[in-house]
C-alpha cells in the first residue's frame, strides 16, 4: 500500500492507482468531466487539478493521470486549484452553452456566469474526447475521432462523412459529459440511430 | 560530393579504426595547399534568399573566363550560414578573410579580377562599421565576428556540409572514433555529466542527467532503447538549429551516433520540420556520406556497435516541437502531447525509454567528448556552462546568428555584437525565449544569460530567438501576436490552453482598441496563472509568459492603453491618429501619392493634410516622408 495525504487526511492506495482514483475510494470531490473508469485516462480537461505541495514549492497535476506516490501531500481546494477550476467551468459556459450538464456542474461549484464571449449558442460539445476513447478502446473500431487541432478541434467521422465502421452501439452517448453526442450520433452514420439500430438486428 | 572528394576516392575507403579515420584525415589535409586561395560563398538559407546561389555561380564563370592556370587555381566553395544574415549575400575570400558583403552577381568579374589576380580589395563590397564609420577589410576584425565566440558553430562557414572529405579535414568524428575505441558507454555519460551541459532547447536540463536516467530505466525495462533529435525548431524569429543542420549536418549526427553508442540505441530518429528542405537535404548527404564510409550502420569503424538513423519531417505543426507530440508525430498518431508524469526516458517514443535532444545539444557532444569535460565547463559560468547560439533579430543592426559563452550580459549581446538599434536609440525590451519566454526591459540590460538569471528576470532561455524591440514597438500588440501565434498552434486537447489562450487574446483585442478596464487586467493576469496552472504541457503552461512579463515591466503600457485610450508606441491602430507637420512638410506630394486610401490632399510645394476620417492607419506615408513630417499621436 501505498500511503499519502489528501486534503491533510491520511490515505492508502494500492501501487497503480492515481490520485483521482485515490481520492474517489474515500468519497473526496474532485470534479471530472473526460475521465471515465472504462477507459484510459487523458487529462484533457483539466477539472481534476489538485495542488502537490513540497514545502514551500507546490505543482498542480491532473489527479486523473498522476500516480499515486509514498508521502506526496494533496490538496483538492486550495486557492491556485479554484483559479483554474473556476476559469475552466467559465470557458465550458461560453464554449458549450447549450449543454444542461455543464450549467449544473458548474452552478454545483458557484459558477454561474462567464466573462467570456459566447461564439456558438447552440454548442454542446467541449472535445474532450471521451467518446472517440470509448469508440477506440472499449468497442474497439475508431468510428469517430478528435481531429484538426486549435480551437478548430472537433469530434466526428473521417473526413465527416458517414461511416459504416460505426455500428450504432451508442456507447458514445451513454459516456458523453455534456450530452453533445446525441446530436453528433447521427452524423456519424449519416441515418437516423433508429433506423441504424433496427438494420443491426 | 565535391572534386576533393572524387580526386580522393572517398568512396573507395571504408574506415575500420581510429587509425584509418586518422590517415584519412592526414591524406585529405596532404591534398591541399593551405595558401590556395578560396573564395567562399555562404549558402545559408538567408543567403540563398538574396540570391546567393547566383553570385556563386557567376564567381565559377568569371573564374572560368579569367583563365587561370590550373596550378593555382582558386577553389569556390559554398557553405552553411556564415551568421551575418543582414548582409547577405556574403563572400569571404581565404586564406585572409577578407570580407564582402552583399555581393551581387555582376560584382564577380571586378572580385576574380582585382582581389584574386591583382590582391586589391573591391572597397564598396567592403563592410562599413556603421558606429565608427571604419571600413573594415577581414571578417574576424569585424565587431559582430570579434566579439562572438564560436564553438559549436566553428566549422559553419569554413565547411562545405554536402562533403564529408572537409568535415574530416576539420576534425569530424574524431571524438566518435576516440569514445569507440577507447571509452565505455559509463565514461561517455560521465563526460556529458561532468561537463555540466543543459538541454539547448529551452527549460535547461542537464543532458547528463537525463541521459543517467534513461541508463537506469534501461536497467529494469530493458531494450530497445531510441535516441532522438529535436529539429522542429519553431519559435518565430529562430534559425539556429537550421543553421547547423544546415552548415554541419555531421555534428549533429556525430552527436547522436555518441548518445546512442552511450545508450546502447541501435536506430535514432531525426525530427526536422518539412519547412527545412535545405536542412533536410543536408542531413541526408551527411547520412549517406558517413555510412559509406563505415561511420554510421553496421558495425561502425568495426567496434561491433551499429546504429543508424532515420530522418522524420515534421508537417507543420508548432506543437511538435514538444517532447511527447514529437514522440506521438513519429509514431504516426496526431501530435498531441502526453502528460509527462511518467518520464520520456522511461517511456518515450514506441513507449520506450528514450533520449531526446534538441540539434544543438547533440552538436554540443562531440566537443564534449574529444576535448573533454574539464576543457567545456571553462566555457561560460558554472551553472550554465558552455557556448549558446542566438538568433538576433527585430530592431538590431547587426541581424544575424550569434554564439557567445553562456553568461554575457544581454547588452553585450544587443549592443556590442547587434550594434544596437538603428537609429542609436536604447532598446526597449529584448524578447527571449520566443513565445514561451518574456522580456527583459532595458533597465535589466546587464541580466547574464544564462539558463537561472533569465528565468529569474520572469523570461527564459527558450531555444534562443533574441527579438530585440524599440519604443516602435508596443507591448500590448507584442503579446497580441505571440498569442495569436500559440492560438493557431495549441494542438486543442486541454482546455487551458485552447480556449484560455483565445480569451487572453480577446482581451489584448480589446485593450488594443482602448476598450477594457484595470478591472480586465487583473482578469488577465487571474486567467494567464489558470492556463499556466491548468495546461497539459509546456505550450500552454508557459504561453502567458510575454503578457506577465510585459505586464510586469510595461504596466503603464497597458494602462495608457485602457485608461488614457492612447498607445504609446504608436501601433495599436485604433488609438492613432496620423497628422502632417505642416511647418516641416514640404509640399513634395510623395505621400499623397503613396497613400492608398487617397486621403491626403494639398497642393505642390504646400504643407499637405490627412484626412484622418479616412486614414487607414497603414503608416505609408510616414515610411515614405523624407522630411519626418508625418507624426503619430
Amino acid at each position: 500500500m501505498i500511503d499519502f495525504t489528501i486534503n491533510n487526511q491520511k490515505v492508502s492506495a494500492q501501487p497503480g492507482w492515481t490520485v483521482l482514483e485515490t481520492a474517489r475510494y474515500y468519497g473526496i470531490d474532485i470534479p471530472t468531466l473526460c475521465y471515465h473508469e472504462s477507459v484510459k485516462p487523458s487529462g484533457a480537461c483539466r477539472l481534476c487539478m489538485v495542488e502537490l505541495k513540497e514545502g514551500d514549492w507546490s505543482k498542480l497535476v491532473a489527479s486523473c493521470i498522476y500516480p499515486v506516490q509514498e508521502g506526496i501531500d494533496v490538496h483538492t481546494e486550495t486557492e491556485r486549484v479554484n483559479n483554474v477550476r473556476r476559469w475552466i467551468f467559465e470557458m465550458l459556459l461560453a464554449t458549450c452553452p447549450a449543454s444542461e450538464e455543464i450549467r449544473e456542474m458548474a452552478a454545483r461549484y458557484g459558477v454561474v456566469s462567464t466573462q467570456m464571449p459566447v461564439h456558438d449558442p447552440d454548442q454542446n460539445c467541449m472535445v474532450c474526447g471521451l467518446c472517440a476513447r470509448v469508440c477506440e478502446e472499449v468497442v474497439g473500431l475508431s468510428a469517430i475521432a478528435v481531429m484538426d487541432r486549435g480551437v478548430h478541434k472537433k469530434i466526428g467521422s473521417p473526413f465527416l462523412r458517414p461511416t459504416d465502421v460505426c455500428v450504432a452501439c451508442g456507447c458514445c452517448v451513454s459516456v458523453c459529459p455534456t450530452g453533445a453526442m446525441q446530436s453528433i450520433f447521427d452524423t456519424v452514420r449519416g441515418k437516423p440511430a433508429m433506423e441504424m439500430t433496427q438494420l443491426a438486428v | 560530393m565535391s572534386n576533393v572528394s572524387e580526386a580522393l576516392k572517398i568512396e573507395d575507403w571504408r574506415l575500420t579504426s581510429a587509425e584509418d579515420l586518422k590517415a584519412l584525415q592526414k591524406q585529405i589535409l596532404s591534398g591541399r595547399d593551405p595558401n590556395r586561395p578560396e573564395i567562399v560563398v555562404c549558402h545559408g538559407t538567408g543567403c540563398l534568399a538574396n540570391g546567393s546561389e547566383k553570385v556563386s555561380d557567376a564567381l565559377r564563370t568569371a573564374l572560368a573566363d579569367a583563365g587561370i592556370e590550373a596550378k593555382v587555381m582558386p577553389g569556390i566553395k559554398t557553405t552553411g550560414c556564415q551568421g551575418f544574415c543582414s548582409r547577405g549575400p556574403l563572400v569571404l575570400i581565404r586564406p585572409g578573410g577578407l570580407f564582402y558583403q552583399r555581393v551581387k552577381p555582376k560584382d564577380a568579374t571586378e572580385i576574380i579580377e582585382k582581389t584574386l589576380l591583382k590582391g586589391e580589395p573591391v572597397k564598396r563590397l567592403l563592410y562599413k562599421d556603421p558606429a565608427s564609420g571604419d571600413t573594415i577589410l577581414n571578417e574576424q576584425d569585424i565587431p559582430f565576428y570579434k566579439l562572438q565566440e564560436r564553438v559549436v558553430l566553428h566549422n559553419i562557414g569554413k565547411i562545405d556540409p554536402t562533403d564529408i572529405a572537409d568535415t574530416i579535414a576539420a576534425g569530424g568524428y574524431q571524438a566518435l572514433a576516440k569514445a569507440l575505441a577507447g571509452m565505455t558507454a559509463e565514461q561517455v555519460v560521465e563526460h556529458i555529466e561532468q561537463s555540466g551541459l543543459r538541454g539547448r532547447g529551452g527549460a535547461g536540463f542537464p543532458t547528463g542527467r537525463k541521459w543517467r536516467s534513461a541508463l537506469k530505466a534501461i536497467e529494469t525495462k530493458g531494450r530497445p532503447v531510441y535516441v532522438v533529435v529535436n529539429g522542429d525548431e519553431g519559435d518565430p524569429g529562430a534559425f539556429m538549429d537550421r543553421t547547423i543542420m544546415e552548415g554541419d549536418p555531421h555534428a549533429v549526427l556525430e552527436g547522436l551516433i555518441l548518445g546512442a553508442y552511450a545508450l546502447g540505441a541501435e536506430k535514432g530518429y531525426m525530427y526536422v520540420r518539412a519547412e527545412y528542405p535545405l536542412a533536410i537535404k543536408h542531413l541526408e548527404v551527411a547520412m549517406v556520406q558517413a555510412r559509406e564510409l563505415g561511420l554510421l550502420g553496421e558495425n561502425i569503424l568495426n567496434s561491433g556497435f551499429s546504429f543508424d538513423v532515420r530522418i522524420n519531417r515534421g508537417a507543420g505543426a508548432f506543437v511538435c516541437g514538444e517532447s511527447t507530440a514529437l514522440f506521438t508525430s513519429i509514431e504516426g498518431k496526431p501530435g498531441n502531447p502526453r502528460p509527462k508524469y511518467v518520464r520520456s526516458v522511461e517511456e518515450g517514443l514506441w513507449g520506450r525509454p528514450t533520449i531526446l535532444n534538441n540539434v544543438e545539444t547533440w552538436a554540443n557532444i562531440p566537443l564534449i567528448i574529444g576535448k573533454g569535460p574539464d576543457w567545456y565547463k571553462k566555457l561560460g559560468v558554472p551553472h550554465s556552462t558552455g557556448t549558446k547560439v542566438f538568433s538576433l533579430v527585430g530592431k538590431v543592426n547587426n541581424v544575424g546568428l550569434v554564439e557567445v559563452p553562456m553568461g554575457v550580459p544581454v547588452s553585450a549581446i544587443v549592443e556590442d555584437i547587434g550594434g544596437g538599434v538603428p537609429g542609436g536609440q536604447p532598446f526597449k525590451a529584448v524578447q527571449t525565449g520566443g513565445p514561451s519566454g518574456g522580456c527583459i526591459p532595458y533597465s535589466l540590460k546587464d541580466t547574464a544569460v544564462d539558463f537561472d538569471s533569465l528565468t529569474k528576470a520572469g523570461s527564459m532561455m527558450g531555444s534562443g530567438a533574441m527579438i530585440v524591440m524599440d519604443e516602435g514597438d508596443c507591448v500590448v500588440d507584442v503579446g497580441r501576436y505571440f498569442l495569436r501565434f500559440l492560438e493557431e498552434e495549441s494542438c486543442g486537447k486541454c482546455l487551458p490552453c485552447r480556449l484560455g489562450l483565445s480569451r487572453m487574446r480577446e482581451i489584448l483585442d480589446n485593450f488594443s482598441r482602448g476598450r477594457g478596464s484595470e478591472q480586465d487586467i487583473e482578469d488577465l493576469i487571474s486567467l494567464a496563472q489558470a492556463v499556466q496552472d491548468g495546461a497539459l504541457c509546456a505550450l500552454g503552461s508557459s504561453a502567458p509568459n510575454p503578457v506577465l512579463t510585459t505586464l510586469r515591466y510595461f504596466k503603464d503600457e497597458y494602462l495608457a492603453h485602457v485608461n488614457n485610450q492612447t498607445c504609446p508606441a504608436g501601433v495599436c491602430k485604433e488609438l492613432i491618429t496620423y497628422t502632417i507637420d505642416p511647418g516641416l512638410c514640404t509640399g513634395c506630394t510623395s505621400c499623397a501619392r503613396q497613400c492608398p486610401n487617397n486621403c491626403i490632399s494639398g497642393r505642390k510645394k504646400e504643407p499637405h493634410t490627412i484626412d484622418t476620417d479616412q486614414c487607414i492607419r497603414c503608416g505609408i506615408c510616414r515610411e515614405t516622408c523624407k522630411f519626418d513630417a508625418v507624426r503619430v499621436s
